[in-house]
């Protein structure tokens, strides 16, 4: 019924928006200093936005309340970085078990084929990160699909249980010293691709600068899959079981295969932000992915809205950027121009809490609701489109 | 049309349906009257496939049907607008209705046409969130759900449940003239007034057996019933 040239208008729109934003950082990053605050709260948001937008296809579109996420990021990390550590460094990385018994690693491979210098090394290293992304989204996805058996019986907060379950148990076995040719034990795994390599060193001293850019480009392709899906039938399906189960059924919604299908499609994008964590952070470790960085994420879905992916990803930039750079000034003694013997190491921490507690007693469903950024625009356009 | 034979179904230990055997003929109203508990709504959720029979074999036009998953059932013409209404409550009218189309994969746009033609509150609410609707609006979109899967057979549990008099004549209005366009209905009612003036065929069920059938006019003038039933 919904005319559609109208969908075809807002998809241009949303388009043009992202086209746009990636435009402000390539410029932003190469006119401002590259390593300041700004540029390291943008590329950790941009990896967390599509964690928590994945988290909330799970949990605010299709109602399964799981707390695996950390589990799955530790599984695309892992992957990721197991894959891409060039077989020359792995002696190195691998030093307190004497090397690795995975032996080959997809950046020789790639730089094999292309050469590892100047545009040949540039295809190679896109084609390494993109591979190795994929199939780190693709381990997380397999895993969900095999705990996904016996636990997606269960509902609400038992299933919360059994997921944060699983994410703990991950972390043990890949801590686990048995493994340790394979995972590193407890060590963390370094010396793989991460988002600076994306730099192109013009020569003279000269970098145009990328790193930031590359997060914004993957994270949004991601989630504008996920979108995509959301508005599809199968979005629609998810939606359904959400509300009621009952009628979702009777109305020939497959329970048990829709809700697979949710849990692994999270699950594999939260692979991929794991591996983009890693990226981010230059190693993989994990004592990282515990559930306290689920509970963070959780956090930030019910602050930008269950069900809404556009509050998903302002609350994401707005949490990482008030918890990692505007309140560090409490931490450090002084806080917008004031100085107060109060302000010391963990002082962020109860403002931050203050804070959270007070946007939540005033947005009681989030910042965004169920809704998303253009409803906000539009939702009196479309009454009268109905009439 | 829909044949049932010899159904049992249980709940853990307890046998909610005990044998029964019904006939839907095709393009007519069938109502399946009776007392809180004696397996009505059982029945429906088996021929649905929500529950698992016991006992006993379910056909569809010939073709056996038992044991199926709800989607298959679905997408073989069978729908059920459960009790209570059930509408997504949060999701538009326009959305939930696409829902009930969910297994189709051709153009629905004519379908939505016709549901909104039958219904032209729901067309004024079409952006709403079905929640928002009132009871009557419900169980007019729970309908207009259901038709949405283009079914041979659409099965009612207790439409008049919980709304005003003047709203259920409304509905069964609208029952009957989905019937008349071709839709077989299976029905299920405690208004048992309502029911057996609108149905061609009644069954009577009492604590998991089927008691009494006919023509529903002719149940309407049964002793039993009046007595039982319709308080006279």
């Amino acid at each position: 019924m919904l005319s559609q040239k109208k969908n075809k208008k807002g998809l241009y729109i949303a388009l043009l928006a992202c086209l746009a934003v990636l435009a402000l950082v390539v410029i932003l990053e190469n006119t401002l200093s590259p390593t300041g605050m700004l540029f390291i709260v943008l590329r950790k948001s941009a990896v967390y936005a599509l964690v928590v937008v994945s988290m909330n296809l799970l949990n605010g579109f299709t109602g399964l309340f799981s707390l695996g996420q950390a589990g799955f990021m530790l599984l695309g990390a892992y992957t990721y970085a197991i894959l891409t550590v060039p077989v020359e460094k792995k002696a190195t990385v691998y030093y307190l078990y004497g090397g690795t018994s995975v032996n080959f690693s997809i950046t020789d491979f790639f730089q094999g084929i292309f050469g590892s210098t100047g545009a040949g090394g540039g295809v190679a290293l896109v084609l390494t990160v993109l591979l190795a992304l994929i199939l780190a989204g693709c381990v997380a996805a397999l895993f969900a699909w095999l705990i996904g058996l016996p636990v997606l019986r269960l509902k609400s907060d038992y299933l919360a249980i059994a997921t944060l379950g699983f994410a703990e148990i991950i972390r043990a076995i890949f801590q686990w010293d048995t493994l340790g040719p394979i995972t590193n034990g407890a060590n963390m795994i370094k010396s793989f691709p991460g988002f600076s390599d994306f730099n192109i060193d013009l020569g003279g001293g000269n970098t145009f600068y990328l790193s930031t850019f590359v997060p914004f480009l993957i994270s949004m392709v991601c989630i504008g899959i996920i979108v995509l899906l959301i508005n599809s039938s199968y979005g629609r399906a998810f939606k359904s079981i959400r509300e009621d189960e009952i009628a979702a059924e009777a109305m020939g919604v497959n329970l048990s295969k829709h809700k697979m299908l949710s849990f692994c499609i999270s699950s594999f994008f939260a692979g991929v932000g794991g591996a983009m964590f890693a990226m981010l952070t230059n190693m993989a470790q994990a004592r990282v992915y515990t559930s306290v960085m689920t509970y963070e994420l959780l956090l930030i879905v019910v602050l930008g809205g269950i069900g809404s992916i556009s509050g998903s990803c302002i609350a994401t930039f707005l949490y990482v950027a008030a918890s990692e750079w505007w309140l560090r000034g409490l931490d450090a003694g002084e806080f917008l121009g004031i100085r107060s013997p109060l302000f010391r190491t963990g002082f962020r921490m109860v403002v931050f809490s203050v804070i959270i507690m007070v946007v939540v007693l005033f947005f009681r469903q989030g910042l965004m609701g169920d809704k998303e950024l253009p409803d906000l625009f539009k939702r009196r356009k479309k009454q009268e489109v109905a009439k | 049309m829909l044949k049932i034979d010899e159904l049992k179904v249980s709940y853990g230990g307890i046998e909610a349906v005990k044998g029964i055997s019904l006939e839907v003929p095709e393009r007519q109203i069938v109502t399946l009257i009776g007392a809180n508990g004696a397996g009505k709504s059982t029945t429906l959720r088996t021929i649905a496939g929500l529950v698992k029979p016991a006992h006993g074999r379910i056909h569809l036009q010939g073709e056996d049907i038992t044991g199926f998953v709800p989607d298959r059932i679905v997408s073989k013409g069978i729908t059920l607008v459960p009790e209570g209404r059930h509408v997504f409550p949060d999701m538009t009218v326009l959305e939930n209705l696409k829902i009930g189309a969910y297994l189709r994969r051709d153009d629905l746009e004519e379908d939505i046409r016709w549901v909104y033609d039958l219904f032209p509150r729901l067309k004024e609410r079409s952006w709403q969130a079905a929640g928002t609707l009132s009871g009557g609006e419900q169980q007019m979109l729970a309908v207009g759900r259901a038709l949405m899967s283009r079914p041979k057979l659409m099965m009612m549990d207790e439409p008049s449940l919980g709304l005003a008099p003047l709203v259920v004549k409304g509905i069964f209005d609208i029952i009957k003239e989905i019937n008349r366009q071709g839709v077989t209905i299976l029905l299920i009612e405690q208004n048992a007034n309502m029911a057996l003036q609108t149905a061609d065929l009644a069954y009577v069920m009492e604590t998991g057996q089927i008691t009494l059938s006919g023509p529903g006019r002719e149940l309407m003038n049964n002793d039993a019933i009046k007595k039982a039933y319709l308080g006279k």
